[in-house]
């Protein structure tokens, strides 16, 4: 096998990538306790640094759009350079989640809190661990597990749903409570957007493994081969 | 199989001029299922069934199975070699000239053998054209060149060869680039406007195959731009299959590609499908440029 000098730099484009899905793993994570325990200065914290996520974004899709000017991959080479240019885009709008979720809180932070958080950290914990395990198929290379993830989405969206009900029956009883149920309402949103991503993620590694285009089909065909 | 081939020869002379290839009976291998058929759309004009190719001792081809498509382009790639020249001069028999090479199997046009006892070689040669990795035009003027072909069948009318020579050159890209000087020697030509000479040359006799083996290979990039967008328009008039080296040659420009290896096909597919998720690891790592 010869040893070239593209591995390397396509080593150097997962690196990035892995850099920068921890970040972004991580902005929910901080996101989530800074709701938990209403730590606005957290939540500014995680605001700031979602520039990071972004520069990333830019750096590896320049890097991409320059490995496929200069090298022409083809076969699985090309597979991993399509699927880091839409992994990135992902992972940047998990930040942008993230940023979101921490401008709700600092709302909510300002009123006493509506309920004990119970099922959001759940629902939040669900979606940060459906974007690492997305990320590890990623680096892994691992179909199976990159299933199992778009499997895992389906409960965050019934804990979505859970939590709405929830909710409404807040405001049904006290409109006081409307906007900090409406505030919790777009977090749980949020929160449910990210599981999407990490289903998307999820999906392209399978594409990236087995060359298999699987979004946008019922689920025999996900776990299909 | 030289020897074969001048009885060949003298047989075929012998018979009434009538019977060509054309009018002979077809070998009907319709209904067999091929294992490699790069697709449903198009039906197979070359077909290649069992065949193996000796070159003396040393088997070169082993077994290969291919049907290929008509009105496409078809690639051959595969580090040199591999056989993929070789395979591409049995489609017109330019091996026979070759002492001690003979074959097994069949390579089929139509359905019919191209190796047919019966088969008139002149008319082979003239079904399936070839172009070749150096251009090689005649020390004669430019029309001259393309006019040769159809001379050499007969044809005198000045009128008739003008006019095909016209149609030829401008179906190899050539036309506006010589109208002015078409009595000039062929010889002042660039390489690239030589080897588009060559297939225009190739046009004249209005073949159903055009091979080419490494077209491109002595040209710089614009000029091989030229002949890469020849190769689309020509694909509508017929079948062309194409040796190359350069793997995103064969990525552009054509729609089914066979990639081989030590004298075996070992994956034929849509142009598409090989280069984004070959079936095959040696595929891949050939493609990937990790081969070695």
């Amino acid at each position: 096998m010869i040893q070239r000098h593209f591995d390397e730099e396509l080593a150097e484009l997962k690196t990035k990538l892995a850099r920068m899905a921890g970040l972004a793993e991580d902005q929910i994570d901080k996101a989530l306790t800074a709701l938990v325990a209403r730590d606005s200065a957290l939540a500014c914290r995680v605001i700031e640094r979602d520039h990071k996520v972004n520069a990333l974004d830019v750096e590896i899709d320049e890097a991409c759009i320059e490995l496929l000017a200069l090298h022409q991959p083809a076969a699985r080479d090309l597979r991993l350079v399509t699927t880091a240019m839409k992994l990135s885009t992902e992972l940047e709008r998990i930040s942008d989640l993230a940023e979101s979720i921490c401008e709700r809180a600092i709302e909510l932070n300002e009123e006493p809190q509506l309920k004990p958080y119970i099922d959001i950290p759940r629902m939040g914990n669900l979606a940060r661990v459906m974007v690492k395990e997305s990320i590890d198929a990623f680096v892994k290379e691992d179909a199976k597990l990159a299933r199992k993830v778009i499997m895992d989405d389906d409960f965050v969206d019934d804990l979505m749903e859970q939590l709405f009900r929830e909710l409404l029956s807040f405001m049904v009883e006290n409109p006081h409570t409307i906007s900090r149920a409406i505030r919790l309402s777009f977090i749980a949103k949020s929160l449910e957007r990210v599981g999407d991503h990490a289903t998307n993620i999820a999906e392209l590694v399978v594409y990236l493994v087995e060359g298999k285009i699987i979004r946008h089909t019922s689920s025999p065909a996900i776990s299909e081969r | 199989m030289l020897d074969q081939q001048y009885d060949l020869k003298s047989s075929v002379s012998t018979l009434p001029p009538a019977v060509s290839s054309l009018e002979m009976e077809s070998m009907d291998y319709s209904d067999s299922a091929l294992p490699l058929q790069p697709g449903a759309s198009g039906k197979p004009k070359l077909r290649v069934h069992g065949f193996n190719f000796y070159y003396g001792p040393v088997q070169s081809l082993f077994n290969i199975d291919m049907d290929i498509p008509e009105h496409q382009v078809t690639a051959f790639i595969g580090p040199s070699g591999c056989g993929k020249s070789t395979l591409l001069r049995c489609m017109n028999r330019l091996n026979d000239l070759i002492e001690g090479a003979r074959h097994e199997g069949n390579i089929l046009i139509d359905n019919m053998d191209i190796f047919n006892p019966m088969i008139d070689i002149t008319d082979l040669r003239k079904r399936v054209g070839m172009v070749f990795q150096k251009s090689n035009p005649f020390p004669k003027s430019i029309h001259e060149n393309v006019a040769y072909g159809p001379r050499l069948q007969g044809l005198k009318n000045r009128a008739v060869l003008d006019e095909i020579v016209e149609r030829s050159l401008r179906g190899a890209g050539l036309w506006e680039e010589v109208k002015d000087r078409l009595h000039k020697s062929a010889l002042g030509l660039s390489g690239g406007q030589q080897q588009r000479l060559c297939i225009a040359r190739a046009l004249a006799v209005k073949p159903e195959v055009l091979l080419m083996d490494e077209p491109c290979s002595a040209l710089d990039p614009i000029a091989t731009g030229i002949i890469e967008e020849l190769l689309f328009s020509l694909k509508k008039e017929l079948t062309v299959v194409i040796v190359t080296h350069n793997m995103q040659q064969a990525a552009r420009v054509s729609d089914c590609t066979a990639f081989m290896y030590l004298g075996r096909l070992i994956e034929f597919g849509r142009t598409k499908q090989l280069f984004t998720n070959p079936s095959n690891k040696q595929t891949e790592d050939y493609i990937t440029g990790r081969f070695g």
